[in-house]
């Protein structure tokens, strides 16, 4: 049994020891490097299942961090993404050359493979933060590593201009987050998250102030997980940011986003005036994320533009779950349960969505959806990968994205929340047209262009691995039920079989 | 035994997409399924009634969602007509000219979704199964249908993605509306627990108007039906006799399995409603479907239309109402399978299906003409037909409606369904004399029958209603236990 921060400290030495060794190492390309680290971050996925699991505890070291399961699942989380992300980046060597000046032909890449471990690292500990110092300070880590990750093609104006708007707008929200921050310490004269709970249990305070903290938080935190009214940012964003990072921002802050915010909010759901507020306007912006998401989503004729909208509308649909907050504690059909599934759903799905259009891209030479015309016949394999990957985020059962999809809904019935109910049955249908229509594109048109699409090696096994996870967590949903609920891994005897009565 | 029916055919369908041959391996594993089907339709001790069969493999034990199956009499003959009408679809498939493996496999697919379906007693497996056949159908009519294929794919798979998005908030409010110590995903189980009341009268209304809502979309139900028409008119012939045949059955089956016996204060609350709609089945898309000119819109139009018997057998709540639904259900699957096949033998000579471009086919091709016009006449409901024995049980079943409900209104709603059959005459005697009767034209007199090899589908889909129309007592005995023990006492 090891400590679970020392996951995070690996993390880091192996961020450092990538720059260090980008620096001085001879050779041009630095592809090894990316290797390495995914071998490394592969290895501390399965460190993480002898990590002792120990919630946040009264003395020093463990006010600031809690190893509970949902940290735990959520570092797991965080590994995978970067994995998967780094197979990304291999493959999207050749887009990125061509974008970066530099007197020798593989320049400037190596921190390409270095700064999505340092981000790797800040989901790591934002996973585990139960302080609003920590909470802070990690989410900076993350933030500020994408500033240079999302501006890092400087030949090229869309990326620079993604860098600026994420960076202005990043940094606003920023301001608003430790705005609230202060305000909320105003009021309670605590930073720690139990400590806050244990003074608004106790103690009365002032809603106002603290109720304006709250909803500045709020802001700083809808910011990053795109919900409605600042969404604005993502498309431009995620359109004219490398492919990789992109699919790193959808996945791996969003992710993050929601765990800091179930986490943020538990304290103040004690307070009943002041919890109903709250989920009346997390309600709010679940309905008017759910809307503009999937409405706007409709007429985009660009996939990754596509993909930008459909991660704010699945922003939404987590924030329902939210917005039906019940039981602090992991119970089953319990908030936390139905975001952590729903997030893991979400992450092999767009991960592989992405995946596959960084292939595609690479060879129709754009990412239009009329670009993935005909893919059926030029690569059964990837038009298939694609296929479960849209059926996944359309909900169609037997795919994760659907279990994910019934957990949320299951809440919002428990919690009657009909008005987002029947908003729901608008944007379900307006999902199934807009992600159909690349699985239309993939399967009735012909290709303009009839090569055969070559895949390599790594990233075909990622695809695979993608689309066998999906299945398993649609059909059974047990192993992340349990591991988002913390119990031990028990070893049942299997019984003999009773069929046939 | 019942999840070798289940997964039989999606392993075939894998296999198929991994590269072996299409047809044959489609053909074998339908004719296994049947096979398979035969067996547990004979093997089940009807002297014991009740589920058989049963074998479960548990999922989520917590919440009691479990991979669950098993079978009484009513799934029996569902999962019968499964595997009818999967194995005649696959056989008379014609010649594919492009991805023939893509095809076959998802035929497949939505036959296994289908026989899922019927065979789950677990409300989440019952949902899942059914939504498998879900993007096949979207793949199935883009890629290989005809006229307005693309229109008709989208409003298809958009429709039923809503319904289904309905009928899963309504699943998931019923099981909310049980109380927490005793909620479970059992089926079964749920059953028992209704028939002690413990679903409170009052909390009944809600969750039956979502089902109702979500299971009428995916049945076409009046005002819910246009995706149905365009969708089989443009469906490649066998994507169409599963789609009508079998699937749309799912809604009906539903509606019986699961909303009568666990929400029986709801039925009966929201009666009215559906005996308005029901009408609207019957009567406006009656004459909608008079006014068709081509012959697959006019197929469609009338397989939304006879859902409107059925509805009215569901709505009567009682013994004979629901078995002459299940008996019409059945029938109406292998009537309209066969008509579709057909017309899919029309279409390889006339690919427009244009009424008034035929005439005087008899002659030319007399196979057709004889079994067409039997089709038809089964499916108008003339007596010797399983239809027939169906439609006569739901108008007795309806003119007795069960206590609670308000007779008069079902009088009235037997009289307009009454005229439908009228209506159904009109289109059904119209089309087959544009098609078939007359002096056969130049072009028309060079038609032939189709090969042998391809008719016996059709002649075995008719001897199964015949079988059914003769003696529906066969059938009967299955269905009629499991529904007295359905419904409420």
């Amino acid at each position: 049994m090891i400590d679970s921060i020392f996951l995070e400290i690996a993390v880091l030495l192996l961020g450092i020891y990538m720059l260090l060794a980008e620096s001085f190492s001879k050779s041009d390309d630095k592809r090894g490097l990316a290797k390495t680290a995914i071998v490394i971050l592969t290895a501390l996925i399965g460190f993480s299942f002898f990590a002792r699991v120990n919630p946040a505890g009264t003395d020093l070291a463990k006010i600031f961090y809690s190893a509970d399961p949902i940290a735990f699942f959520f570092k797991r989380i965080a590994l995978l993404t970067t994995i998967i992300v780094l197979i990304m980046s291999l493959e999207y060597k050749s887009v990125l050359a061509k974008f970066i000046p530099g007197v020798t032909p593989g320049a400037g890449l190596g921190e390409f493979y270095s700064l999505p471990v340092f981000t790797c690292a800040g989901l790591m500990f934002m996973a585990s933060a139960v302080d609003f110092l920590l909470i802070f300070v990690s989410l900076e880590l993350v933030t500020i590593s994408f500033y240079v990750l999302v501006a890092y093609m400087r030949r090229q104006s869309a990326s620079l201009e993604a860098g600026v708007k994420y960076l202005i707008l990043g940094a606003l929200s920023t301001g608003f987050l430790v705005y609230g921050i202060t305000w909320i310490f105003g009021v309670t004269g605590e930073t720690n998250l139990a400590a806050i709970t244990h003074v608004l249990q106790t103690k009365t305070v002032d809603h106002a102030p603290l109720l304006f903290g709250i909803v500045l938080v709020l802001i700083g935190l809808g910011f990053k997980v795109a919900a409605a009214p600042f969404q604005i940012w993502v498309p431009d964003v995620y359109q004219g940011a490398p492919t990789p990072i992109t699919a790193f921002l959808s996945v791996g802050s969003k992710a993050a986003g929601f765990v800091v915010l179930l986490r943020v909010l538990v304290p103040f759901l004690v307070v009943p005036e002041v919890s109903t507020k709250v989920l009346a306007l997390l309600g709010i912006m679940a309905g008017a994320t759910l809307i503009y998401g999937n409405l706007a989503a409709l007429p985009q004729d660009n996939f990754k533009r596509l993909l930008a909208y459909s991660s704010i509308a699945h922003a939404g649909y987590l924030l329902v779950a939210v917005a039906s907050f019940q039981s602090t504690e992991a119970s089953l059909g319990s908030t936390g349960v139905a975001v952590g599934y729903y997030l893991a759903g979400y992450l092999l799905m767009t991960l592989l969505s992405f995946l596959v259009m960084i292939v595609v891209a690479k060879h129709s030479r754009g990412d239009d959806i009329l670009h993935f015309n005909g893919l059926a016949k030029r690569s059964p394999f990837l038009a298939f990968g694609l296929l479960v990957a849209m059926m996944s985020l359309a909900g169609v059962p037997s795919t994760a994205g659907f279990v994910g999809k019934f957990l949320v809904f299951l809440t919002a019935v428990q919690m009657q929340k009909y008005t987002l109910i029947g908003i729901g049955f608008v944007t379900v249908a307006a999902g199934f047209y807009y992600y159909l229509r690349v699985v239309a594109a993939m399967y009735w048109q012909e290709p303009t262009d009839n090569t055969p699409i070559v895949i390599a090696p790594l990233t075909r096994f990622a695809i695979g691995v993608l689309i066998l996870l999906i299945f398993v967590f649609g059909i059974f949903p047990k192993p992340i039920v349990n591991s988002l609920r913390g119990e031990p891994p028990v070893i049942t005897v299997v019984e003999p079989h009773v069929a046939e009565k | 035994m019942l999840s070798l029916i289940i997964f039989l055919p999606l392993l075939a369908a894998f296999a198929i997409l991994l590269g072996a041959p299409g047809r044959k391996t489609a053909i074998g594993a339908s004719a296994l399924q049947f096979v398979l089907t035969l067996f547990a339709l004979l093997g089940y001790d009807k002297a014991k009634g009740g589920f058989q069969l049963l074998s479960t493999c548990p999922i989520l034990p917590e919440w009691k969602l479990n991979y669950a199956v098993g079978v009484d009499g009513l799934s029996l003959v569902m999962l019968f007509l499964t595997a009818i009408v999967t194995l005649a679809a696959v056989w008379v498939s014609p010649k594919i000219e492009k991805r023939e493996n893509l095809f076959y496999a998802c035929l497949l697919f939505i036959s296994a979704g289908a026989a899922g379906a019927f065979a789950s007693v677990d409300l989440f497996f019952f949902y899942a199964f059914h939504e498998l056949a879900l993007i096949p159908t979207f793949l199935l009519i883009g890629l290989w249908g005809t006229g307005e294929r693309f229109t008709a794919a989208w409003k298809i798979t958009i429709y039923l993605g809503l319904g289904s998005f309905v009928l899963l908030i309504g699943l998931v409010d019923l099981y909310l509306a049980v109380p927490e110590a005793s909620r479970t995903f059992n089926l079964i189980d749920l059953q028992q627990l209704a028939a002690t009341g413990i679903i409170p009268a009052e909390a009944q209304s809600r969750p039956y108007i979502f089902l109702l809502i979500g299971f009428g979309i995916l049945i076409s139900l009046f005002p819910f039906h246009s995706w149905a028409p365009p969708a089989y008119a443009s469906a490649p012939a066998p994507a169409a006799m599963l789609h009508a045949g079998v699937l749309k059955k799912f809604g009906l089956y539903g509606l019986i399995r699961v909303a009568l016996p666990l929400l029986p204060e709801g039925a009966k609350s929201w009666a009215w409603l559906l005996l308005i709609l029901l009408v609207g089945n019957i009567i406006y898309v009656g004459f909608v479907t008079i006014a068709q000119k081509k012959l697959d819109l006019l197929l469609g139009y009338s397989s939304v239309m006879h859902m409107g018997y059925i509805f009215l057998g569901i709505a009567a709540l009682n013994v004979i109402g629901v078995s002459g639904a299940a008996l019409l259900m059945f029938a109406h699957g292998l009537s309209i399978a066969a008509l579709f096949a057909m017309a899919g033998f029309l279409r390889e000579k006339s690919p427009l299906l244009a009424l008034d471009s035929f005439g005087g086919l008899a002659k030319a091709a007399p196979w057709l003409g004889f079994t067409f016009g039997l089709a038809a006449f089964a499916s108008i409901g003339l007596p010797g037909f399983a239809n027939f024995a169906g439609e006569m049980t739901i108008f007795f079943g309806a003119f007795k409606p069960a206590a609670g409900l308000i007779s008069s209104n079902f009088y009235l709603a037997t009289v307009f369904a009454l005229w439908g059959v009228v209506v159904s005459a009109v289109y059904m005697l119209r089309a087959y004399r544009a098609i078939f009767l007359g002096e056969p034209g130049k072009d028309i007199a060079t038609w032939s029958d189709p090969a042998k090899a391809m008719r016996w589908p059709v002649v075995l889909l008719l001897a199964v209603l015949l079988l059914a129309g003769f003696a529906p007592r066969v059938f009967l005995a299955y269905v009629q236990p499991s529904i007295e023990a359905l419904l409420p006492k």
